[in-house]
């Protein structure tokens, strides 16, 4: 036998299950526990660039769109910049810019939403420009390990040409599903992003 | 730390998203490939989470929703460590849990088992990993619980556990056991993850080295991340 590696290995993920609200959004399930709850602000009051509205629905297999999804997002600020040490630029995000969120769906109705800036464009791999995008973590209840994905902009149409996560779909119909819908909503943009966890229609995921 | 890429997940240890036994995650589950992508700056960074953000009760679910007294059920503390695959501490880690009363109930507008709730129990609690990527919470033991998917599943008792790390490639969610208890092997949930020594993973064992005397029984739970090179991915990321 050769010498042991020994690294270790992940811990194996577990569905959130239907009551991830008690643990991450304990108001949504019923009750008043925490002085603060976590993620409401994505961008904070003072941040500059272009303020908009991100929606959609989780649909399941059958077409439904599902109840009690949890969504994590993670953006950086309108010039491009992550609030984070390991982003070379981090001293010059924008105040207040916390660039996470976390979303609950609705649980009549199923949707969810989340309002922040318009994130700029980000550096790749070899120097190449990332379009304009938001990063997201999907759990939920029959969801075994937590699905991400990425929001484009459907109106970033020559930015989303050179983008290179989007290049690497190969069947390029699936891009589209990636892509939010601009609509405006008393005189406000408002992107519209439906996710399809399976079916003719679904969803890039990623594996990161 | 200079910018480094993190070990790609091992898709054979982690519970696939098609498990029929588990009847939610049928019309739940993509049936296309996953996108395969190198790390980015965008999946590198992740939110940062300071004491600001937390009170230092909430890691103390016996005194955090108390009202007329302390919660009913067998008092234990749940300690032990966030580390990466390389045996790495993760500090400063924000850790979340979240779990049903010592009768199996959820204090969860939408739980409708029969046991009852108790009034002082919430069933959540946070705090942050210390330098060394410790934790520690003070609660009561769950109790097991039905659930609609045969006709008779009951979850073994479990805590949720919902863990950061540094950046958002290492997001994740799981879910303690406590060891020896025979639901364990029954759970079409646990049985999502193929490897037998991937659910061992999630079991963990009395630890009385940490117990108090007099007062509360204590489970080690330690956390693995995925771990990352420690070289630089290229040398054309910060845009020279
Ligand atoms: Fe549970």
């Amino acid at each position: 036998m050769p010498q042991p590696l020994d690294y270790l290995k992940e811990t194996p993920s577990q569905t959130a299950g239907p009551y991830v609200h008690i643990g991450l959004a304990p108001g949504a399930a019923g009750f008043d526990i925490y002085a603060r709850e976590l993620g409401w602000d994505i961008a904070g009051p003072e941040a500059p660039g272009d303020r908009i509205r991100v929606e959609g629905l989780v649909h399941d297999g059958t077409g439904a769109p599902v109840k009690d999804v949890l969504i994590e997002v993670w953006q950086a600020d309108a010039n491009g910049i992550y609030p984070h040490p390991e982003d070379p630029r981090a001293q010059d995000v924008a105040k207040g810019f916390r660039g996470w969120g976390r979303v609950i769906t609705d649980f009549d109705t199923g949707l969810w939403g989340f309002d922040t800036v318009k994130p700029g464009p980000v550096k790749g791999r070899n120097g190449r420009m990332q379009a304009p995008h938001v990063s997201l973590w999907i759990v939920a209840r029959g969801i075994n390990l937590g699905l991400n994905t990425r929001i484009y902009f459907a109106d970033e149409e020559q930015a989303n040409a050179a983008d290179p996560v989007l290049n690497l779909i190969e069947q390029q119909h699936r891009r589209a599903t990636l892509l939010a819908r601009r609509e405006m909503r008393d005189g406000k943009p408002l992107y519209r992003f439906d996710i399809h966890l399976q079916g003719d229609n679904e969803t890039v995921f990623l594996d990161i | 730390m200079k910018p480094a890429e993190y070990y790609q997940r091992d898709r054979l240890w982690q519970p696939p998203q098609f498990t029929p036994n588990y009847k939610t995650s049928v019309p739940r589950s993509p049936r296309q490939a996953l996108l395969s992508l190198e790390n980015t700056i965008s999946e590198i960074t992740g939110p940062v989470f300071g004491h600001g953000d937390i009170d230092p009760i909430d890691n103390d679910l016996i005194k955090n929703y108390a009202k007329t007294g302390d919660p009913i059920g067998e008092r234990i503390i749940v300690h032990g460590r966030v580390l990466d695959e390389n045996g790495r501490p993760v500090p400063n880690t924000l850790v979340e849990i979240w779990q049903a009363n010592a009768g199996g109930r959820y204090r969860h507008k939408k739980d409708m088992y029969l046991a009852p709730i108790d009034p002082n129990f919430g069933g959540c609690g946070r705090t942050l990993t210390d330098e060394n990527g410790f934790y520690f919470f003070r609660t009561v033991k769950p109790g097991a619980y039905p659930w609609r998917n045969w006709v008779n599943n009951w979850r073994p008792a479990h805590i949720h556990v919902s863990v950061f790390g540094a950046s958002f490639v290492q997001r994740l969610i799981t879910q303690m056991y406590f060891e020896g208890d025979p639901l364990i092997a029954k759970c079409p949930i646990v049985n999502s993850i193929p490897d037998p020594r991937a659910i061992e993973q999630l079991i963990a064992p009395l630890d009385m080295n940490a117990a108090i005397p007099l007062d509360s029984l204590a489970y080690k739970f330690d956390i693995i991340l995925r771990g990352r090179r420690s070289t630089l991915f290229e040398n054309r990321l910060e845009g020279n």
